[in-house]
């Protein structure tokens, strides 16, 4: 199946942002950390299409909304390979890959059950001390949150 | 580092680190001075702790400081319910500088931020003990002379011990080289490591104490605790097996000396007290001078 026809699966957009290259378990954390169940335009999202690349994956279309960078790379901690797709006049206006930031506030929560920020009403604050193999440092308890323990907010 | 909270040792530069060991070598010579007779301090332990809290209560004290505070949670609106949030922002409006003991890590981080008086920690749970690091390095400092090029050796209970990690990170700026003695299960942990490699540095590890003991300046001691083990015969067979006796402190280098951070329970044999190299207990009377270091260094009177 070409990469053409899948996009069919889901609407095209006229102006807006098109996030491919979802892992298909990781859509709605992406609409989490983007803020998109309060946004108020149209938002598509579909999961569990067939790629060629990764099996399966998930797609999210924002209409009318450009993000910045630093919104978009939080969500390199969930679908570090996405794509990002501005579309204007329904043609591809530019694509863009997301990068893990320096530095992550909010969306992850501490591992530590004995950490300040599980017990106070007070934002995560980590720094990201290996990004390939995501390691983040608390700035709190200064523990180390992985890949295999990360819980989102 | 007036008005500079103490959270993490790492929060003070080295220079500022060695600014606190000259104050302190000041304040052993004169300990009893009147200066901070306008000044209060909150002592904020919100679990039991005699030596890190009498101690400081003492510095406070000796230099004419009065204090505010509790010593455990249970008489204070913390068991009501109040948010850490609350109890810092209302204590710190009462006092000049808060000195608190919390079980939750990153709590002393947590109130650095908050509050607008400067906050020592004095332990954050498995987290972090900056004073104790700092009077480990002021009575390394006291007895060998310098911190410098020093064969320093931990034993006992390296993963956990959260004195044994500061100091170590603490060290990795003096060119230490490390001797590293403790059973397989309870070895340095690898985040702690980082810090030695990174500057380079030399490590060994050990399982057995004896061969080390000659080689070193300082051989630090600490507890294994029984709570790290969910078998007790485990437990008791690891615990006796890093037991420090006369016998093996005869041959040493001159300066060596034993540093301990208190409580002991049986790793150090009593005898070992009566020993010229056994240092523990004067290890804990440094405390008092580098908390008056401290204290008088943040609010500004030094």
């Amino acid at each position: 199946m070409s990469e053409k026809i899948k996009e069919l699966k889901v609407s095209a957009i006229e102006n807006g942002t098109v996030i491919d290259h979802i892992p298909s378990n990781a859509v709605f954390q992406v609409i989490r950390i983007l803020k998109l169940e309060s946004f108020e335009n149209m938002v598509l999202f579909a999961t569990n299409l067939e790629s060629k690349k990764y099996g399966t994956k998930g797609i999210i279309k924002v209409s009318g909304k450009y993000f910045r960078p630093e919104e978009l790379n939080k969500i390199s901690l969930v679908a570090p390979h996405a794509s990002i797709i501005e579309i204007k006049d329904f043609q591809v206006a530019k694509k863009m890959v997301v990068e893990v930031p320096e530095k992550i506030t909010g969306i992850v929560k501490c591992f530590n059950p004995n950490c300040v920020t599980n017990h106070e009403q007070l934002v995560t604050r980590f720094d990201v001390v290996e990004k390939e193999d995501l390691r983040l440092k608390c700035r709190y308890c200064e523990k180390i949150t992985r890949k295999s323990n990360m819980e989102f907010k | 580092m007036k008005h500079k909270s103490l959270v993490s040792i790492n929060d003070y530069s080295k220079e500022e680190q060695l600014r606190v060991l000259e104050i302190a070598r000041e304040f052993e010579k004169n300990p009893v001075q009147n200066i901070l007779q306008d000044h209060v301090v909150a002592s904020l332990f919100f679990e039991p702790s005699t030596r890190t809290r009498l101690s400081f209560e003492s510095a406070v004290s000796r230099l004419g400081g009065k204090i505010v505070g509790f010593s455990e949670a249970t008489n204070t609106s913390q068991k009501k319910g109040e948010s850490l949030r609350d109890t810092i922002l209302t204590i710190a409006s009462y006092s000049d500088l808060i000195v608190m003991r919390n079980p939750i890590e990153g709590s002393a981080r947590f109130a650095s931020e908050i509050s607008p008086v400067p906050i020592i920690n004095a332990g954050d749970g498995a987290n972090q003990h900056p004073t104790q690091t700092l009077l480990d390095l002021y009575s390394i400092q006291k007895t060998q002379g310098t911190l410098d090029n020093l064969h320093v050796a931990f034993v006992g209970d390296l993963k956990y011990g959260r004195t044994v990690h500061s100091l170590v990170i603490a060290l990795c700026n003096y060119n230490t080289t490390f001797h590293l003695v403790s059973p397989v299960e309870l070895k340095l942990p690898s985040a702690v490591k980082m810090h030695i490699k990174e500057r380079n540095l030399t490590y060994h590890q050990y399982t057995e104490m004896e061969e080390v003991i000659p080689q070193t300046d300082i051989l630090y001691m600490t507890r294994i605790q029984r709570e790290r083990f969910s078998d007790p015969l485990e437990y008791e067979r690891i615990k006796n097996a890093y037991i420090l006796h006369n016998e093996m402190i005869q041959e040493t280098k001159d300066g060596f000396r034993v540093l301990h951070p208190l409580p002991r329970v049986n790793e150090i044999d009593i005898k070992v007290d009566q020993s010229p190299k056994a240092y523990y207990f004067e290890q804990a009377l440094n405390g008092v001078y580098v908390r008056q270091a401290l204290l008088s260094l943040i609010l500004g009177i030094r």
